[in-house]
């Protein structure tokens, strides 16, 4: 047991280092000055200096999601605290371990309007998933114990540690371990056997089960349970925008995404089934549709480790609390027995479905203004890249292109911000995964807009030696605003013009811009160019690379269900809608 | 509409209420009374909260409830097996005309005189809700001139403790 006397801010740094904290993402300021002091002389940590907060949030973020470690990010009182606030509510929404350490104002000032006081713990307590003030050094070490094991246990989450500045510069007799008293907190993580026998039986009995495969399953390291599950049941399987990758595009029972943008025979899946077998995910409104028409013919199972999911959208009938790894190797287990040797009979079930992915593959169309289709920019990144590299995007029209046409075959390959769609999130997201794994190739797919709001951090990765890549996928537009302004708006383009392409005045020059951050910046016009442009970037490894791809701006993204309207609804393509079965009337 | 009575055993943090306000506020859940104080253990608080629950379960509300990291046990309290009371001050205008008649339901009612003066009375009454409604119904017309209630309390009969299980 250790017993020494440290400051308050020594103590902050040897927390973190004996929970196995190794990269911070932070940016100094007066109320957080006295720790990084001491952050300075730790040979365990490195720091990493971002150019904006939302940046070291977001870092921490794409850290953590691409490793499944914990994400650290650190910053001053104040302004510097609400800079973290939209990449911790990007956290919460698709829960990403996340510590974020803020400095406060002296505990003498709080409550005063003190230079630089904000009430960071009042702001963001309804999106963390807890939050500590601490004014007294001596409860830093058993804090930020706590605060570690709040956010990666469980359904994991941010939690913020707002430190008074007095706290830090305060001596305290540092005890390792510190004593972690959490009676409220019990996260369940066994499920309860009887109701694995029922989800056996259900799954026994359906006609056209589908597995439902939610972000949960990466979360929870789960994938391999789910493939033996596949395996035994023979079932189809969809995963969600938060699931891409839980379960590997070239395995022949994936009908790929569901939802606004899904496919159609994962879209129709989820409407026709009999049973959905939900693992970790939570009936978001992006992939029910309209809630009261969504799978009216199926039975649920809902497995999750948040008991408040379950229910609260949709009724389960078999709900099981439980780690969905845990629940898995049981339910496995239970249907091995259960069923000896033989699968239940879905024949019928995979016929229609597989007359749907014939007739209804993926698939997009040229632009007209001659301009190159940004999904096949997109699609020959991923191919290009293969599945054992890192794709991290930002938010609209780009991101469910990327989820779409890359193939992803494992866990944390695919980085996004799905639940709070935080356009920015993909450049400091992707410096975050570059330092977690920094012998994978990373990829950055961004859209203009998305660029221009995070692109700071490329300085961050020139300086640091973090070499991600980054492809902007330049329609000089709002592309996904735009593509509902067209469909929703008579084509009325209020506020979506980014004048960032070729035929514009270009503000700004993207390769100019990457070249100004000391990246090598690259622009490619034409289809015949992109293999090389991406071949270029995947070899320079001495600085970040910028590729300026110029997309036709009218390309959309289909298949496409209208907001709240029902998933029968889905379109195949603009006012095409799928005919599901022979004989069928539009 | 339907209320529900619900006792929280929570660990007694600063902010603790604004995370337990805040998140009625947040998921639309309404408060009909809200009641917080210390309890029989140091460092535990019980907050008596009526929740008027329409069109979501009262199990969303509870789950919900039971997230947050501080409170340590959420229990639905049915009126047939838990004791319910609410406290009130009343001030009523009295003179000498009327002031017997005060007092008379003040006794009908089980209700104590606190305070007097010329002009008026401060009366204090215990009681379920509903009574206390009654009682105010027979003040009314002497004219009510401030009032003021705790939330209601609630406590299970019979000797079991919410928080025995967990204070061993």
């Amino acid at each position: 047991m250790a017993h020494e006397t440290l400051t308050g801010a020594q103590a902050i740094v040897r927390s973190l280092e004996l929970l196995g904290v190794t990269d911070i993402f932070g940016l100094p300021g007066g109320a957080i000055l006295p720790t990084y002091d001491p952050l300075m002389d730790s040979t365990k940590i490195r720091h990493i200096l971002v150019r904006h907060e939302q940046g070291a949030g977001h870092a921490a973020e794409g850290y953590a999601s691409s490793s499944g470690k914990l994400g650290v990010c650190i910053a001053t009182s104040g302004p510097g605290a609400t800079n973290l606030v939209t990449a911790i509510a990007d956290a919460h929404m698709d829960s990403v371990p996340l510590l974020a350490i803020t400095g406060q104002v002296n505990s003498t000032s709080i409550g005063t309007d003190a230079f630089q006081e904000a009430d960071i713990v009042g702001i963001t307590m309804p999106i963390t998933k807890h939050s500590f003030l601490v004014t007294k050094a001596e409860d830093i070490p058993g804090v930020l114990a706590a605060a570690v094991l709040i956010a990666t246990t469980g359904r994991p989450g941010p939690v913020l540690v707002d430190i008074a500045k007095d706290a830090q510069v305060g001596k305290m007799e540092f005890i390792w371990p510190p004593k972690v008293d959490l009676p409220g907190y019990k996260p369940v993580t066994k499920p309860h056997g009887k109701q694995v026998q029922a989800a056996a039986q259900l799954i026994k009995e359906a006609k056209r089960p589908v597995l439902y495969v939610g972000g949960g399953v990466i979360r929870a390291g789960a994938s391999k349970e789910l493939l033996e599950l596949s395996k035994i049941i023979g079932a189809p399987v969809v995963t969600t925008l938060m699931a891409r990758g839980a379960f590997p595009d070239s395995n022949e029972q994936n009908l790929g995404m569901p939802g606004m943008h899904g496919t159609v025979p994962a879209v129709t899946a989820l409407q026709k089934s009999d049973l959905l077998i939900t693992l970790g995910a939570r009936f978001d409104d992006r992939v029910t549709g309209q809630v009261k028409t969504f799978a009216v013919g199926a039975k649920v199972i809902h497995v999750d480790i948040d008991p408040a999911e379950i229910g609260k959208i949709r009724f389960a009938d078999v709900p099981i609390v439980g780690d969905v790894k845990e629940v898995l190797t049981e339910l496995n287990a239970e249907l091995i027995s259960e069923l000896k040797g033989t699968k239940p009979d879905i024949a019928e079930w995979w016929t229609f479905l597989n007359d749907l992915r014939t007739r209804y593959p993926l698939g997009y169309t040229q632009p007209d203004d001659g301009k190159m289709s940004p999904q096949y920019v997109i699609s020959r990144i991923g191919e290009i890249s293969g599945p054992e590299a890192v794709f991290a995007a930002g938010v609209g029209q780009h991101q469910m292109w990327s989820a779409q046409f890359i193939k992803y075959e494992r866990p944390n390959s695919w980085l996004n911000s799905g639940g709070a769609g935080t356009m920015g999130y993909s450049i400091p997201a992707a410096m975050g995964a570059k330092v977690a794994e920094p012998e994978r190739l990373v990829w950055a797919i961004d859209g203009d807009g998305c660029f221009q709001m995070t692109n700071q951090e490329l300085a961050t990765c020139t300086i640091n030696n973090i070499p991600i890549k980054v492809a902007i996928i330049n329609n000089s537009s709002l592309g996904m605003v735009r593509q509902w302004q067209t469909l929703f708006y008579n084509s009325r383009y209020s506020n979506t013009d980014l004048n960032t392409g070729t035929d514009t005045i270009m503000v700004p020059d993207f390769v100019k811009l990457a070249e100004a951050y000391g990246c090598l910046g690259i622009r490619v016009e034409k289809e015949e160019d992109v293999d090389a442009a991406i071949k270029l970037a995947i070899e320079t490894n001495d600085r970040p690379v910028v590729i300026d791809f110029i997309v036709g701006r009218d390309a959309m993204v289909w298949p496409m269900v209208p907001a709240g309207l029902s998933n029968d609804a889905v379109q195949f393509a603009r006012d095409t809608r799928p005919v599901w079965e022979e004989g069928e009337e539009e | 509409m339907s209320q529900h009575v619900l006792s929280l055993l929570v660990e007694d943090r600063p902010g603790l209420l604004t995370r337990v306000a805040g998140l009625f506020a947040r998921r639309g859940f309404n408060i009909e009374s809200l009641a917080v104080g210390t309890t029989e253990v140091e460092g535990l608080s019980r907050i008596t909260v009526v929740v008027s629950v329409e069109g979501l379960p009262l199990e969303q509300v509870t789950k919900q409830l039971n997230k947050l990291i501080n409170v340590i046990k959420v229990v639905e309290l049915e009126p047939e097996t838990t004791v319910q009371r609410d406290h009130m001050l009343i001030k009523v205008k009295t003179d000498a005309s009327t002031r017997s008649q005060v007092l008379e339901a003040v006794t009908l009612f089980r209700a104590r005189v606190i305070d007097v003066v010329s002009d008026s009375l401060i009366i204090e009454v215990t009681g379920e809700t509903a009574k206390l409604q009654a009682f105010l119904k027979v003040l009314e017309p002497f004219g009510i001139k401030e009032l003021v209630q705790s939330g209601v309390l609630a406590i299970g009969r019979g000797s079991k403790s919410i928080s025995e299980k967990i204070l061993k």
